[in-house]
């Protein structure tokens, strides 16, 4: 039944025992080879020093806390940004090197210094990284640690399948990192283009790795969309109807309800291109009855919704930061709601507009034109009713608020040049070209810009102090110069005709843009100290930013109606819920004391190692699967199995907090809380300390 | 505008704190997220459906679906699906009554149906292996073969399922994960028939057309 291999294999080490190419010899995986195994080194050696073993295990690895998991999440997300960040310098310094007939080749390239091969699994790796394993990793993680503080609830409903989730999405992320150092990653466009990626035109284990991380990944997200929805649904405290959901609870649930129909999608899609290459089915094939346009359509089926799977979240986060540093509840609450839904609702029909160019003729574009279009409606009316809430606002730019109104400016620009894109005539002039890659790198840095905000913003909630002011100011304006020096130049080339996934620029005139492109990179790299910087500062300076309940004075929803840090088990007593806006309500009213008269017991889940080992066993699988070594995936495929029915027998899941010990513990967290309020360090930073003290009296609505 | 909810709440009465709120109905929210999952697996299906509308006609000159589809034998299938089903449903009747003898009979029955059902799959597959009408042969083989398959795997997972669920109400008999899991695999085993009317449908009888 399977299909016939180009080249050797054996039965105990599958492609791997001959294809075992660590790159020695390529100076620039080697560096990236030798950055890896330095910082893991370092960070083996002080957790070995610091005997913080026990502690990690404890705290970390084996935890079903929605919040640790989420700040797992998103040191993942921020990692592989990292990395997906060095593929795009890569990317462009290759682009700014290599102009013309007569310039410098290096390292075994004709032109600049990477071979078109490791050029395209560069640029392969760039999208897959940062969409998958950079951007969603950062916002599920945001849904995971604010969505039920939000609603009052105690945990997700099922915290031991959040757990899973997250180790799934850790596998994928490091299949991603595997494949850098041993064998090759697909070189196909994160996007996969069918036949490219069929056995014959890519023979090596690239595209492999591509779809086992990618399918293990997706997993891990349709998992976290059933824990979220089900959350929402369900885990809400009294008096948290649906006319009350916090803005941001309501983008994510339109945003998980996408990845739950659209997620399986692509699973179908990435597993249909896996019968192809490992059991010589017809599906995607040239000839013999398969057809690539199929491929085309089913990837896009998913990956269409995926652009608001991951946009959504971002409009909830700000319109959670634009009320709190405006002083004023959001404008139009139900128009947000209504909003969200629409755009998860059209998300579903407007994925042919990828391929406008495909010949379906003018009918079937004209349809989905016009369904690209509308999606400038419900997202116009988040925008005015940003702008409205500014309005003869109090606005206070903090660091969040300057990410959310940058947000909002990249937001308008891409908004208007993807009109442009949804018209199939312009569409045809700049189909492929950098002018698409622009647009689509404009929308994908919103979602960042609001991302980075939505870090600053709930911060102090999570760790229960802020992050230092003055470096995270330098940190967006290096990133938004960054951002203007590298997309305006692209956006430019594009009108000029250049066309993506270039390694080699026959036309010597785009060369100038280029080199500014570079400068916007340098200055990309440059607020990245910034923001390391800023996390070492304000570690280091944690006593000085330490901050109550409410971090920033303002902010209006339940989740700040508890400790920061948030306790392990969020609310001590579960809150009743009187307004839209829980927080600010009793704020107005005085009612901000987190003391109730008596505690009760609180029923807690367990922690439990079983998710991390089944994480373990994929990562085993995929890789076995990756380079066919069928003994172990048969193996770690029966152990994940035989986990899964022992821990079905396991009983003793969950645990009560007696009501004494929540009294001795919130006791010591309301003492701290009154210490650090009465410093002053809890109200705001610097000049805005005085406003916003008095404002605190009379503020709101 | 000091309140947006319709009823104002007096603040200086207002309750803040729950103290009886002790979470939620866990069976229901398990029965909940079984659903959404069910939903993800429908669009599974729903994916690989619209691919067949599309393979169905791409038999590059192997055999097609009329020569390969035999919508009598299938009906026979759709019969022993449905008396599984049937009598999983009266198990549950009896979990109802609180009877363990009555939910075991019909796990065991439906067990049994199940078994008979992947035989008779087992002997088309191999039919069809034997008349060399194998996946690899055309777009069209490769997408029947996957469709009906995938089913075939739920299946086999059902089955698993009603095995472990079997051992779990003889040892700890109808305590609250036994019961939930007891309603997710009905939810499950209702789907996959289901799933199989859809396969019956756009498969076999259209296959004949």
């Amino acid at each position: 039944m399977l299909v016939d291999l180009q080249g050797p294999w054996n039965p105990i080490f599958g492609r791997l025992g001959l294809l075992l190419e660590v790159h020695y010899n390529n100076p620039v995986l080697f560096f990236a080879f030798e950055l890896s195994v330095v910082v893991g080194v370092i960070l083996l050696f002080w957790a070995t020093c610091a005997r913080k073993w026990g502690y990690i295990w404890r705290e970390w690895l084996t935890t079903v806390d929605h919040k640790k998991i989420g700040v797992m999440y998103i040191v993942v997300g921020l990692v592989m940004m990292f990395r997906g960040f060095f593929d795009a310098l890569m990317i462009r310094s290759q682009q700014a090197i290599a102009v013309g007939p007569d310039s410098p080749g290096v390292l075994g390239a004709a032109h600049g210094y990477l071979p078109p091969y490791h050029f395209d699994q560069v640029f392969t790796a760039h999208g897959m990284i940062m969409i998958l394993v950079a951007a969603t990793p950062i916002l599920v993680g945001m849904m995971n640690i604010i969505v039920p503080l939000q609603i009052g609830a105690r945990d997700m409903a099922y915290p031991y399948l959040n757990a899973l989730g997250l180790w799934f999405t850790v596998v994928s992320a490091a299949l991603v990192m595997i494949a850098l150092f041993i064998g090759d990653f697909s070189h196909a466009g994160w996007v996969g283009l069918a036949p490219l990626t069929e056995l014959p035109y890519s023979p090596g284990v690239g595209v492999d790795y591509w779809i086992w991380s990618i399918q293990i990944g997706s997993i891990g997200t349709t998992m976290g969309a059933i824990n979220l929805i089900a959350t929402i649904i369900k885990m809400r405290a009294p008096g948290m109807t649906w006319g009350r959901l916090p803005v941001f609870t309501w983008t994510s649930m339109a945003s998980n309800i996408i990845a739950l129909t659209s997620f399986p999608v692509l699973g179908v899609t990435l597993a249909l291109l896996t019968f192809d290459r490992y059991l010589g089915t017809h599906f995607f094939t040239v000839g013999l009855g398969g057809d690539l346009m199929m491929y085309t359509n089913l990837f896009w089926i998913w990956g269409h919704p995926e652009v608001y799977f991951v946009v959504l979240p971002a409009f909830g986060m700000l319109s959670e930061i634009i009320p709190t540093f405006s002083e004023k509840p959001l404008f139009g609450y139900i128009t947000m709601v209504i909003a969200s839904m629409a755009i998860a609702a059209v998300s579903w029909s407007v994925w042919l507009h990828h391929f406008f160019t495909m010949g379906a003729g003018p009918n079937v574009n004209a349809f989905f034109s016009l369904a690209t279009m509308l999606v400038g409606i419900p997202t116009g009316v988040k925008v005015f009713n940003w702008a409205f809430t500014m309005y003869r606002s109090r606005i206070r730019f903090d660091t969040p608020m300057l990410w959310a109104v940058g947000s909002m400016f990249l937001l308008i620009s891409g908004g208007l040049t993807g009109m442009m894109l949804a018209v199939p005539a312009i569409n045809y002039i700049v189909h492929n070209s950098v002018f698409v890659i622009a647009h689509f790198h404009n929308m994908f840095l919103l979602i960042v810009y609001a991302a980075f905000g939505a870090v600053s913003y709930w911060f102090p909630k999570v760790f229960g102090f802020k992050l230092d002011e003055r470096l995270g100011k330098r940190f967006f304006w290096f990133f938004t110069a960054g951002t203007l020096m590298v997309f305006i130049p692209m956006y430019t080339l594009g009108f000029m005709g250049m066309t993506r996934r270039l390694d080699y620029i026959t036309h010597p005139a785009w060369q100038p843009l280029l080199i500014a492109e570079m400068v916007g990179i340098g200055l990309y790299a440059i607020s990245i100290v910034y923001f390391v910087l800023q996390l070492v500062v304000s570690i280091r300076d944690r006593e000085k930013n330490a901050v109550g309940a409410d971090a920033w004075g303002t902010s209006r929803n339940l989740e700040w109606a508890t400790h920061s840090p948030v306790p392990f088990y969020n609310f001590a007593v579960t809150p009743i819920v009187h307004d839209r806006d829980e927080w600010a309500w009793r704020r107005q009213h005085g009612l901000t004391s987190l003391r109730p008269d008596h505690y009760v017991d609180i029923h807690m889940p367990k922690n439990t190692a079983v998710p991390l080992i089944l994480g373990m066993l994929s990562l085993a699988f995929g890789f076995a699967m990756v380079w066919r070594i069928w003994w172990l995936a048969a193996v770690s495929a029966i152990a994940m199995l035989i986990v899964i029915l022992y821990r079905s027998f396991d009983k003793d899941t969950d645990y009560i907090i007696p009501a004494a010990d929540v009294e001795r513990m919130e006791n010591e967290m309301l003492a701290r809380g009154n210490k650090v309020e009465q410093a002053g360090g809890a109200v705001g930073s610097g000049a805005y300390a005085a406003p916003q003290a008095s404002a605190k009296k009379h503020q709101g609505d | 505008m000091s309140s947006h909810s319709a009823e104002t709440v007096d603040p200086g009465t207002a309750a803040l704190w729950d103290y009886e709120h002790h979470g939620h109905d866990p069976i229901s929210t398990r029965t909940l997220g079984f659903w959404l999952y069910m939903l993800s697996d429908a669009m599974i299906f729903a994916a690989l459906f619209a691919a067949y509308g599309v393979y169905v006609r791409n038999a590059a000159g192997g055999p097609t679906a009329a020569d390969i589809i035999h919508p009598v034998y299938a009906m026979w299938e759709t019969v022993v699906v449905f008396s599984s089903v049937f009598a999983y449903g009266l198990g549950m009747t009896a979990l109802k009554r609180g009877s363990r003898a009555g939910v075991i009979n019909g796990l065991l029955a439906a067990f049994v149906l199940g078994l008979v059902f992947l035989g008779m799959e087992y002997k088309e597959f191999a039919d069809l292996l034997a008349a060399g009408a194998v996946p690899q042969r055309s777009g069209f083989l490769s997408a029947y073969w996957t469709i009906v398959l995938t089913h075939g795997l739920h299946m086999i997972i059902g089955l698993l399922w009603m095995f472990i669920m079997l051992i779990q109400v003889m040892r700890e008999g109808f305590s609250q994960n036994v019961v939930y899991r007891l309603i997710n695999l009905k939810l499950f085993w209702h789907f996959q028939a289901i799933i199989w009317v859809c396969v019956f449908t756009f498969v076999y009888l259209k296959g004949v057309l």
